[in-house]
């Protein structure tokens, strides 16, 4: 694109360290893609949508190097009945995965996927459609992405499919590209776990048709340094479902983007997230939820912990279109500072052009309650564990959006553990 | 056993000074009764005693079996034995009262180096205890306070103090915004506790939680110090003439 620059530019410098792999039937989304990159260019310090998270690392050529952390702890949702699809520093690793067979559902790696593909309508598609603001990072994710799964769900999926992402390399950069498509009526539950590597840029679409049902549960482990930017696309038919909630409790730096497009009568979308910050880590949600149908009902709630330093960001938009009538929309996002040092900045967005809507959206953001915190201690609850029985508290209505649960016990449990870790 | 020695305290924000130099001596077994007029400190008293923030202590000393409590954090303070029932439970959202009190037992007993109540030795003793509180499997579940009527904030409080089982328990004015049925029912959960190795203060304004909970001191407090000590029939007085005829009489 345009002439030999003179002085460097980032979006060109970050190119050139990235070859295209070539998978046939996904070529031409990942040419466009790449002119995508370099019309919107990667983000910068200045870009208004990433006011208040610094992109550099994110960009900038190599992963800056990420100490591993090596727990103890079982994996989690190890007791679980699941299809289990292992990748370590964004490589899939065969040995560790499970046979990828399953009633109900069709399952290709992107790396090795035969030359025409159910997916070729969507790859990219979904990713290309969400730039009501630019996401550069997932262009370049769709142009350079390495691998990842697909996932055709044509009926009730017998059981979750988890992806489990090690991270096993101190400098590792990994691009992942994700695609499920779920047909009319057909239901599925996805989890992913772990770092998954000192860099991750990860993008998954979703497509879900009518009457479909998909759960996402997400935990991107704990104390990793690692430096994630993921994002996930999803289309909704008419009377389908999507839930996705996330749980974070590590890195440095992760900015999760999720853009989902309600375009059928009566569709679902809840979007939810817990965080828990401890010292150098900045955590970015940021939502765009596009109402373009009648009746149908998003929320977004979002939870943040934060202490010594750390900082939490919510950017969330609703955005309901003309004719989108009797649209019920909810947005919270709330941060609990357990000291003064902690940071959380929130832009909650509306922007309605129907009018016949119930929207509402709330930003908080406050210190522990000195009354509850003093009451469990007069009944001799020490105050390191008053505060954690609290911050799981304030956690519960993010987490109670996980509808499983089984899969929300597990996750408050292994929450519970992490928080008593923490301590002292 | 709880010994308060000419205790000054102000607030930390403000040089208003609350309590002028209380003299109190509760005795293992006894209840010993506060009652004053509004203002008086007695509720300073209580929180200073369990360790609450926001005052500054600026003289004298409180020990409890000759322990200093003054020095001691407000958890420290339950795991030597004292219990404060607040005058307003708080409440706190997503935190389940059985949680809560399995915490707060377990943490006592570990504090005091005694093994920690099983999970099935627990239930067992909370569904006996609860019972005799009236208190229901939903309320237990339920997170701690929240959405209970005034008569159940009250009574979580009392089974708080039976499964605890502290040394020393202060009450304070445990009868505010009960009916009467829901004050019997609490002051049988207290008498149901008293023995001879635990003492009671009970802070209150009216004589009625008296007639049901039957002290043997009763002490009149007023700006900030006891003004006068007496039996049973000194809560009579008050209740038949007000505190007026009290405070005339020391003034």
């Amino acid at each position: 694109m345009g002439e030999a620059a003179t002085k460097s530019n980032p979006t060109e410098d970050r190119l050139a360290t990235l070859s295209m792999p070539s998978n046939g039937w996904a070529d031409d989304a990942r040419k466009a893609a790449v002119s995508r990159v370099r019309e919107m260019g990667l983000p910068g310090r200045r870009d208004e949508y990433w006011k208040f998270t610094r992109p550099d690392t994110l960009v900038q050529a190599d992963a800056p190097q990420a100490a591993l952390f090596h727990s103890d702890e079982a994996p989690l949702f190890d007791e679980m009945d699941r299809l289990k699809i292992v990748f370590v520093d964004g490589v899939f690793d065969a040995e560790q995965s499970d046979d990828l067979t399953l009633a109900g559902v069709r399952i290709d790696r992107l790396a090795d996927s035969a030359d025409i593909h159910w997916a070729s309508d969507l790859y990219g598609t979904l990713e290309g459609n969400g730039h009501y603001v630019p996401r550069p990072l997932a262009a370049l994710n769709t142009a350079y992405a390495t691998d990842g799964v697909l996932i055709h769900v044509t009926g009730k999926a017998e059981k979750p499919i988890n992806f489990i992402y090690l991270h096993e390399n101190e400098t590792s950069d990994a691009i992942l590209h994700h695609v499920v498509k779920l047909d009319a009526g057909a239901e599925l539950t996805l989890l992913e776990t772990g770092p998954a590597a000192a860099r991750f840029n990860k993008c998954m679409e979703v497509d879900v048709a009518n009457t479909a049902t998909f759960h996402h549960v997400r935990a991107q482990g704990r104390d990793h340094e690692r430096r994630a930017a993921t994002h996930i696309f999803a289309r909704l038919g008419t009377e389908s479902v999507f839930k996705t909630f996330t749980l974070t409790v590590n890195g440095r730096l992760t900015r999760n983007e999720c853009v989902v497009e309600l375009t059928g009568d009566d569709a679902v979308a809840h979007v939810a997230g817990a965080c828990v910050g401890d010292g150098d880590f900045h955590h970015d949600d940021t939502v765009f939820v596009t109402h373009d149908a009648l009746r149908c009902e998003s929320r977004q709630v979002f939870k943040k912990v934060l202490r010594n330093g750390a900082v939490g960001v919510f950017q969330g938009k609703i955005l309901v279109k003309e004719g989108a009538q009797k649209t019920d929309g909810y947005q919270i996002s709330q941060s609990l500072l357990l000291d003064d040092d902690s940071q959380f900045l929130a832009k909650p967005e509306l922007e309605i052009y129907a009018d016949d809507v119930a929207c509402s959206h709330g930003s908080t953001s406050g210190a522990i309650d000195e009354e509850a915190l003093f009451y469990l201690r007069s009944r001799g609850v020490p105050a390191d564990i008053a505060t954690d029985l609290l911050t799981l508290a304030f956690l519960a209505e993010a987490v109670e959006e996980i509808e499983d649960e089984v899969l929300r016990d597990a996750l408050v449990e292994r929450l519970q553990g992490w928080l008593e870790r923490h301590r002292g | 056993m709880l010994n308060i020695k000419d205790l000054h305290v102000q607030l930390e924000e403000e040089e208003k000074q609350i309590l002028k130099g209380v003299d109190l001596t509760v005795e293992a077994g006894k209840v010993h009764a506060i009652m004053g007029p509004n203002g008086s400190g007695k509720s300073t008293l209580s929180y200073v005693l369990s360790g609450r923030d926001g005052y500054e202590v600026t003289g004298g000393e409180a020990t409890l079996d000759g322990e200093d409590l003054l020095d001691m954090e407000p958890e420290e303070r339950a795991a030597a034995g004292l219990f404060l029932a607040f005058q307003y439970p708080v409440e706190i959202p997503g935190v389940g009262n059985m949680t809560f009190l399995r915490t707060a037992v377990n943490a006592q007993r570990k504090a005091r180096g005694e093994e920690e109540l099983s999970a099935a030795d627990f239930l067992k003793t909370i569904r006996e205890r609860a019972k005799a509180l009236k208190i229901d499997a939903d309320m237990l579940k339920r997170p701690v306070n929240v959405g209970f009527s005034g008569g159940e904030k009250k009574r979580n409080e009392i089974l708080q103090m039976a499964m605890l089982e502290p040394k020393m328990c202060i009450l304070d004015e445990t009868d505010s915004g009960l009916d009467v049925d829901a004050m019997k029912l609490v002051a049988e959960g207290v008498n149901a506790l008293r023995n001879e190795g635990r003492g009671f203060l009970v802070i209150t304004h009216y004589q009625r939680l008296l007639d049901h909970i039957k002290p043997d001191v009763v002490h009149i407090m007023a700006d900030g110090k006891i003004v006068k000590t007496g039996g049973p029939e000194l809560a009579l007085e008050v209740e038949n003439n007000g505190y007026a005829d009290i405070l005339a009489e020391v003034a």
